[in-house]
């Protein structure tokens, strides 16, 4: 079948269905299960209002247990075990474990992502609270912040594409074609750099492409955080005549510290996840590796899913710490 | 009022000023790419896409034309090929001429080239020549010419229509187009539906363990999707969905739930309780408040989840691996095209340039057609 008519069949099972069985559900519900007439109409209504919830849940608690919370588990017992030939498993405890922390490839990816941890939240929130702060008042700030902003609609892809120009590298006797390595000439360099072949700071050149995707999304929430801190408090170190640079660190940072927390903490996530820009551009090679990439690679190229399964399992570790305190942030907000 | 920008002069120029270059390094790199989309490969490996808006000096191939054909015999054995490497093109200002590869700039206009053993060619202001030698000599291929010559600022759309039009072109994009968007649609809408009936069931109706429920939705907002690859990949391969579209709709809309759901949710919440608890006085039933009120009134946040499953989806890569794209790539999608395109053309900027800039373009039309829903999203999904 053309995918297309395979496309719009989907679309129309899927929300036909949906809306089908929400729909049939309720009237099932109330008219067949519970009718809301008869001798027992009000403790109907009450049982009927018990299971609603329910029925208006199933669907998304089936895929987010299927999709999400299903594989944490799964992954988990993989993790432990080893795949045989004939669809066999034998259990090897923390071997997976013992043997990639012993891998140097490993290694690396675990030195790499620590590094990408600490440079890109940091770097694309402060970039992105600077920006908030410059075009705040400024005229013509809604188009500048619209400019900046737009890296978060291409893709990883696309921007390792767009870097990889801006980072490429050509003969010395011909013309440079990649904007970093013309300037750098200009700039007095001896001969043009394989940027992206320079290990450890390779590591920088490919977080540059993420910092600048991120850059735009820090700076859209802390420009309306900025917004929101009330003017008098503002007024007021003015008339105590404080500085531009005391009222911006003394003054808004305070008052905006919760949101730069969850900017840098979701930023933080992102960075984990970081896979496409290192499969685009060097696929780990030049000591570039990150652990999303190295467990792609154990999965997919060396088939290795015991190995695999175990890296997947360190960045749910690591994401980890994030999640427990977004969930009790969460539970103290509707309390 | 502002601290930084006050009422100096100075200040608000240097504000101005420091805002422009920070500008300009953000849209720069992206310029740099849909430049090289409108040049040729001959223009991009001859001088930076900086400098396309002014002439530049490039090296062009040329070969006299056939002298089995053309030949004419002057004197007794000294035959002759005459010709213009412009024919049928416009004229350009030649700097300097060869014609041997390894020495592209051996002769000024007027030079006669000296081939060896008598073999003579002229070359002229106007791209005119005049090739002589003997029986032997002038026969076979035609001499070899490189040229160069200060060209123009010329702009093609040819790359566009050889990576989208061309039949021929087994690496084109019209194909791995047309299945991102195969995967993108419905992939977008069937989680926003099943994710609206769950927000309004955790936002406006009282049941035991809603808390909790939310609560897990906000811890799987940030569950790793690296973990579900092997674990779906084997559930899909034994209930016979295998790697295809079914399958990839499925993982999107299991990913994009949590998102769909927190946002919705926190949307929803903030509905005035006025008009739900009226509906309810008045016999309204919960399907009728969710279609009749609840749905219409959530637009914006509908909207902006609607735009961020699109990008998204749009955007990716790692999911389409694994579990739509098979070993016939058939249903390859654009990122995937490109990832192959950088492998196997990585000098050949122009037709990866105009391939990646086919597939950021439709996100970047829907990005500034609807900013304003997008950052209402991203405030509502990450300020409280």
């Amino acid at each position: 079948m053309h995918p297309a008519v395979l496309g719009i069949i989907t679309i129309i099972v899927g929300v036909g269905g949906c809306v089908g069985y929400f729909y049939g559900a309720n009237l099932f519900l109330d008219k067949v299960l519970f009718p809301a007439k008869g001798p027992n109409a009000g403790r109907n209504i009450n049982r009927a209002n018990i299971i609603r919830p329910w029925l208006f849940l199933l669907p998304a608690m089936l895929a987010l247990g299927l999709y999400l919370a299903y594989p944490v588990f799964a992954t988990l017992r993989l993790s432990f075990l080893e795949r045989l030939p004939g669809n066999q498993y034998a259990f090897v405890g923390f071997e997976n474990y013992t043997r990639m922390f012993a891998e140097p490839k490993f290694m690396e990816a675990m030195r790499n992502n620590i590094l990408w941890l600490i440079v890109v939240p940091a770097a694309s929130t402060a970039l992105g609270l600077l920006v908030a702060q410059l075009t705040d008042r400024l005229r013509w700030g809604s188009i500048a912040k619209s400019i900046i902003f737009m890296p978060m609609a291409i893709s990883f892809v696309g921007a390792a594409v767009i870097f990889k120009l801006v980072y490429e590298a050509r003969p010395e006797d011909v013309a440079q074609i990649g904007i970093l390595n013309h300037l750098y000439l200009l700039f007095g360099g001896a001969e043009p750099q394989q940027w992206l072949t320079i290990p450890f700071w390779n590591n920088f050149f490919l977080m540059i492409v993420l910092i600048w995707i991120q850059t735009g999304f820090a700076m859209v929430i802390l420009s309306a955080a900025l917004r929101g801190i009330p003017e008098e408090t503002v007024e007021a170190a003015i008339v105590d005549g404080a500085n531009p640079f005391q009222i911006f660190f003394k003054i808004k940072i305070p008052q905006i510290m919760g949101t730069i927390v969850v900017v840098w903490t979701t930023i933080t996530i992102a960075t984990l996840k970081v896979f496409d820009i290192v499969f685009a551009m060097t696929n780990g090679q030049w000591e570039t590796q990150v652990l999303a990439n190295y467990m792609y690679d154990k999965l997919f190229r060396a088939n290795d899913w015991g190995m695999g399964s175990a890296a997947a399992m360190i960045i749910m570790l690591l994401v980890t710490p994030i999640l427990v305190w977004n969930v009790h942030n969460a539970r103290k907000e509707m309390r | 009022m502002d601290g930084l920008s006050g009422q100096k002069p100075a200040v608000v120029w240097a504000l101005n000023i420091s805002v422009i270059a920070l500008v300009l390094l953000w849209i720069f790199p992206t310029l740099g790419l849909f430049v090289s989309s409108f040049r040729t490969g001959d223009q991009i490996t001859a001088s930076g896409w900086w400098s396309a808006m002014f002439p530049a000096e490039q090296t062009l191939q040329f070969r006299a034309i056939d002298p089995d054909d053309n030949r004419i015999e002057t004197d007794a054995g000294v035959f002759v090929v005459e010709g213009n490497v412009f024919d049928g093109g416009d004229a350009l200002t030649i700097d300097s001429w060869g014609t041997s590869s390894r020495a592209l700039d051996a002769y000024q206009i007027g030079d006669t080239a000296d081939l060896g053993d008598g073999e003579t060619l002229i070359l002229n202001t106007d791209g005119s020549y005049i090739w002589q030698g003997d029986d032997e000599q002038i026969s076979g291929r035609g001499q070899r010419l490189f040229i160069n010559a200060t060209v123009p600022p010329d702009f093609t759309l040819d790359n566009y229509s050889f990576v989208l039009f061309d039949e021929d072109n087994s690496e084109g994009m019209a194909k791995a187009f047309f299945n991102t968007l195969t995967v993108v649609i419905p992939a977008t809408i069937i989680p926003i539906l099943i994710a609206a009936f769950a927000a309004y069931a955790l936002a406006w109706m009282d049941f035991p363990g809603r808390a909790l429920l939310i609560a897990a939705v906000v811890g799987l907002l940030v569950v790793p999707l690296q973990l579900a690859l092997i674990p779906l990949l084997s559930l899909h391969n034994a209930i016979g969905i295998g790697k295809g579209y079914l399958g990839v709709w499925l993982a999107h809309t299991g990913f994009g739930l949590p998102l769909a759901i927190y946002l919705l949710r926190n949307y929803m919440v903030g509905l005035p309780r006025d008009i739900i608890e009226n509906a309810r006085v008045d016999g309204a039933t919960e399907f009728q408040i969710f279609t009749k009120i609840i749905l219409p009134l959530s637009f914006p946040a509908l909207a902006s989840f609607a735009i961020f499953q699109f990008l998204w989806t749009w955007n990716d890569l790692l999911v389409a691996l694994v579990f739509l794209i098979d070993s016939s790539g058939q249903t390859t999608v654009m990122t995937k095209q490109i990832v192959e395109l950088l492998g196997t053309r990585g000098g050949d900027w122009e037709i990866l340039a105009t391939s990646a800039f086919v597939s950021i373009a439709v996100p970047l039309i829907v990005f500034f057609a609807m900013q304003r829903y997008l950052v209402r999203g991203l405030l509502a999904g990450s300020v409280k």
